[in-house]
């Protein structure tokens, strides 16, 4: 505080005439900086190290924990612990693909055919934020009832048969099986698709579509060769903004899965709430910290956009 | 035939609206199951029309006093990660300064972590520090996550602002914070109000990262999570759908106002 209450008197300091913007804009933007950086520093980043030096402790919670350098935990946590893992992994990537294929038409829509209808959509889109996500989530449990409508019809449709066989269900029932886990991601994060797919799409001239016409594109082929490849920056992103947290998620597996549906987050939360071993989930965490930098790194330079952040 | 045309002409549109009911489907469960009367603890099945949760919506102990404090660490932390993230977006837009990647990346991380990550590692270091479990220590923990986001929005508004706007004030001889107050900021401000919209969004909804460090203190959200455990009460889906109506209603008579000034203007 007390350099900023000093910036004000460096202005008329001596020969203020020549660069006066240069002596303020020198200090300025440290100072702007400063606070909001120094918060990311010591409640985002120190927490990572503290995180990484916790998993290679080992003690117990009555004698304290001192960090040892026991990386066999990293190897404990993983071989107990790799179903959850890969479920993790196979779960998001099940909801990514799905909320590409259904947000993908909703943005084009909002985009290209809604007319004056556009904003009631987006509002639409928007609108379920307003209601607090758990809620929304313990509505799946209404919907996809046992015995309920959404069951029912499936059952009646023999897609229960398919999905059982597939091991997604489990006989007539689809509450606690990988499906509602998933139908649940795909829900939650849609928004996070639909959004960066619309921005991306917004902004095609919409004189490309009629150039392709003119040269007797057929729609399929204007998608194909126009549409598809400029929304790239909105696929990027709208994948990685579900993908990433939808690894992390544990409120989905917990509320419509079952103790076969427990994925990575379920662990690392109830390891560090309830059993209280924190080396394991520390070093848990930290995995899945790596685990999705190196996917996310990997991703944006095989997609060719590194100017998208 | 003819169907068959039809279906392949609108197909885009039959799709987009079935993703849309698929994402307004939960919400129109929540609002028909507020006026339910459950035989049981858990509101999951149809009994009976009724208006009873309506009438009474705190009768559920712990329900309104969780709301109330979930509503004061959203105003707090929307002030806090708003007045930070301004400045830093201000920094990055407006200045030239050394380690700009180092800045950019640090702002970058916590949008790029699962949330489960970023909740347990700030738990290591509040375990270490032998912190007290809260309220501080949620408000601490949401003002982090919703920084980057704030200073994302308003980054975008200042970027495309014309620099010579400002120029032209100081011609007028506008002192340097006569021309911020009076230039810079309003211009800057829908930006901020976006950022800061979003930050209060955030931190109200926020579970993952408030579970972790809440101690037992209940947000509304943990209260919700703690009665999918014990039993939920129709007083919930009550909350639930009025939250609803009054965004909606807000935005709704926002975007009225914003037509009628354009068309004043024209």
């Amino acid at each position: 505080m007390a350099a900023v209450t000093e910036a004000p008197p460096l202005a008329p300091t001596p020969a203020p005439q020549k660069k006066p913007p240069r002596k303020r804009g020198r200090w300025m933007p440290y100072l702007l900086l400063l606070p909001g950086l120094l918060w990311l520093v010591v409640f985002f980043a120190l927490p990572v190290i503290y995180q990484a030096s916790t998993s290679v402790q080992t003690g117990s919670l009555e004698e304290g924990y001192q960090v040892t350098w026991h990386f066999a935990t990293y190897w404990e946590a993983l071989s107990e612990y790799w179903p959850q893992f890969l479920r993790s992994v196979l779960y998001a990537a099940s909801a990514t693909v799905l909320c590409l294929l259904l947000g993908y038409p909703l943005a084009y829509l909002i985009a290209f055919r809604a007319g004056r209808w556009r904003n009631l959509i987006m509002i639409l889109v928007i609108a379920p934020f307003f209601t607090s996500f758990l809620i929304r989530t313990l509505a799946w449990k209404t919907i996809l009832a046992d015995g309920g409508p959404v069951v029912g019809a499936l059952d009646a449709l023999h897609v229960l048969d398919v999905t059982s066989w597939l091991g997604w269900t489990a006989g007539d029932r689809v509450l606690a099986t990988p499906m509602a886990v998933v139908c649940g991601l795909t829900y939650n994060f849609l928004p996070f698709m639909i959004l960066p797919l619309y921005t991306s799409l917004e902004r095609i001239d919409p004189r490309l579509h009629e150039a392709a016409n003119d040269l007797y594109a057929k729609p399929s082929t204007t998608f194909r060769k126009v549409t598809f490849p400029l929304s790239m920056p909105g696929v990027v992103s709208g994948t990685l903004l579900t993908f990433i947290p939808a690894t992390g998620d544990y409120v989905n597996a917990d509320l419509l899965g079952s103790t076969e549906t427990r994925m990575v987050g379920n662990v690392i939360q109830s390891q560090f709430l309830r059993i209280l071993d924190y080396p394991t989930a520390a070093a848990l965490s930290f995995i899945l910290m790596a685990a999705i930098l190196i996917m996310v790194t990997l991703y944006i330079r095989k997609s060719g956009t590194e100017d998208l952040v | 035939m003819a169907f068959v045309n039809w279906l392949k002409r609108h197909f885009v549109v039959i799709a987009g609206l079935l993703t849309l009911a698929y994402l307004l489907l939960p919400n129109v469960v929540v609002t028909v199951f507020s006026f339910n009367n459950p035989k049981g603890r858990f509101n999951y099945e149809w009994q009976e029309f009724s208006t009873d949760a309506w009438r009474d919506p705190c009768g559920v102990s712990g329900l309104c006093g969780s709301l109330s404090l979930s509503l004061q660490i959203a105003l707090w932390a929307m002030l806090g990660a708003t007045v930070l993230g301004t400045m830093i977006a201000f920094a990055l837009v407006r200045y030239r300064f050394r380690a700009r990647g180092a800045v950019n990346s640090l702002i970058f991380l916590p949008m790029a972590m699962p949330e489960v990550v970023m909740a347990a590692s700030l738990l290591t270091l509040f375990l270490n520090m032998g912190a007290q479990l809260g309220f501080w220590t949620i408000l601490i923990a949401h003002i982090m996550f919703c920084l980057s986001f704030v200073v994302v929005a308003v980054k975008a508004r200042v970027m495309s602002m014309d620099p010579r706007l400002e120029q032209a004030a100081q011609d007028l001889y506008a002192g340097p914070f006569q021309t911020f107050l009076r230039v810079t900021l309003p211009i800057a401000a829908p930006g901020i109000a976006a950022g800061a919209l979003l930050a209060f969004a955030l931190s109200f909804d926020d579970f993952i990262i408030t579970n972790f460090n809440a101690g037992s203190t209940v947000t509304f959200p943990m209260f919700v999570w703690g009665s999918a455990q014990r039993g939920t009460p129709v007083q919930i889906n009550v909350i639930g759908t009025a939250m609803f109506v009054v965004a909606v209603l807000l935005v709704l008579v926002s975007m009225a106002v914003g037509n009628r000034r354009k068309r004043q203007r024209t």
